[in-house]
């Protein structure tokens, strides 16, 4: 089932292939092009972009269904982060807001059949998750200087077992920002890797004729159940890794178990 | 001769790291059960607690998914 020579193997890999499609020259070295998927990641922005403005381009009382939209996802963005980081998290609500619409918009524009997944290359979910925590140590430390390190004493340990247990939570600590990126891209990956593989079932029956083609009628509608799931954990993860990084900020504004 | 080790020990090994969804199984199957004993025991507040369900149950398919992960970079990336 790998990458054979052969045609008629399944081959699901291949949709997460890097294209260029336009060279933008070297610089000290390395190459830099514009891809499939910065294309992508600018149509993500622009989605988005264009979603909020005609959103709230006629401010009205009484709002019409994409304004109701657009202030539905303000709200629900404004009050996960409230519940999370307080008041004074709320001063991270562009930032929290963009993760969140822009992990959200790309997960789902990559279920349109021959559109990229932005979000399936572990440099993209690593780039976001790196810029979160780093965001979490950098803002916790201009805030509470070296008490940041609070957070790694939980209350109430006996004095024999705190390096252990400090030595323990800064491991937790440190995999905080694996966890985040490479949950996010193995969702996506395993997500669009099964939709292909169920979309090659259909092909691979049909090959056998008006009865396969008969049989071919249960992978599709597997597919349809499967591109339905796709939806809801594009949703989901994109939910998923706004909320955490509502919570890290509170560890950055908080850090006192 | 050695690419069919090769192969041979890339699926024994996808097959093994299929075995670590069956503990994201337990956990979601806790999750939910609990989550719907406390809901038939107190209808009213369950709605409350369901965006708490949906997070738990995010963290925790993370687990299963990581593990189907090294299956799939064993059989296509490795």
């Amino acid at each position: 089932m790998a990458e054979t020579a052969g045609s008629d193997t399944v081959d699901p890999i291949h949709q997460f292939t890097i294209e260029e499609l336009f060279d933008l020259g070297t610089v000290g070295g390395v190459e830099f092009a514009f891809t499939n998927s910065a294309l992508f990641m600018v149509v993500t922005v622009a989605v988005v972009a264009a979603f909020l403005i005609l959103g709230t381009s006629r401010a009205a009382l009484v709002p019409g269904r994409v304004q109701a939209l657009a202030e539905i996802s303000y709200e629900f963005v404004a009050n996960m982060l409230r519940e999370s980081a307080g008041t004074e998290g709320m001063r991270f609500f562009p930032f929290v807001f963009s993760l969140f619409m822009f992990v959200l918009v790309a997960n789902v524009l990559g279920l349109f059949p021959y559109f990229f997944t932005v979000t399936s290359h572990i440099i993209v979910t690593a780039a976001l998750a790196f810029t979160v925590i780093l965001l979490v140590i950098g803002y916790g430390f201009y805030r509470n200087g070296i008490g940041f390190l609070k957070l790694f004493v939980p209350h109430g340990v006996p004095g024999y077992l705190l390096p252990l247990v400090a030595a323990i939570e800064v491991l937790s600590f440190l995999s905080r920002p694996i966890s985040l990126s490479v949950r996010l891209f193995a969702n996506m990956l395993a997500g669009h890797i099964t939709l292909k593989v169920f979309a090659s079932f259909i092909i691979m029956l049909g090959a056998f004729g008006a009865a396969g083609w008969i049989g071919a009628i249960i992978p599709f509608f597997m597919t349809v159940a499967l591109t339905a799931l796709e939806v809801l954990v594009a949703f989901l993860q994109a939910y998923v890794f706004a909320i955490l990084t509502c919570m890290y900020l509170n560890d950055a504004l908080h850090p006192s178990h | 001769m050695e690419q069919a080790i090769i192969d041979a020990g890339k699926y024994i090994g996808a097959g093994m790291a299929c075995l670590g969804m069956g503990g994201a199984g337990v956990g979601l199957g806790s999750l939910f059960g609990n989550y719907l004993a406390g809901a038939i025991r107190n209808p009213a507040a369950a709605d409350g607690q369901f965006g708490r369900l949906i997070f738990g149950f995010a963290v925790t398919e993370a687990l299963g998914i990581f593990s189907l992960l090294i299956a799939l970079l064993l059989i296509f990336a490795v």
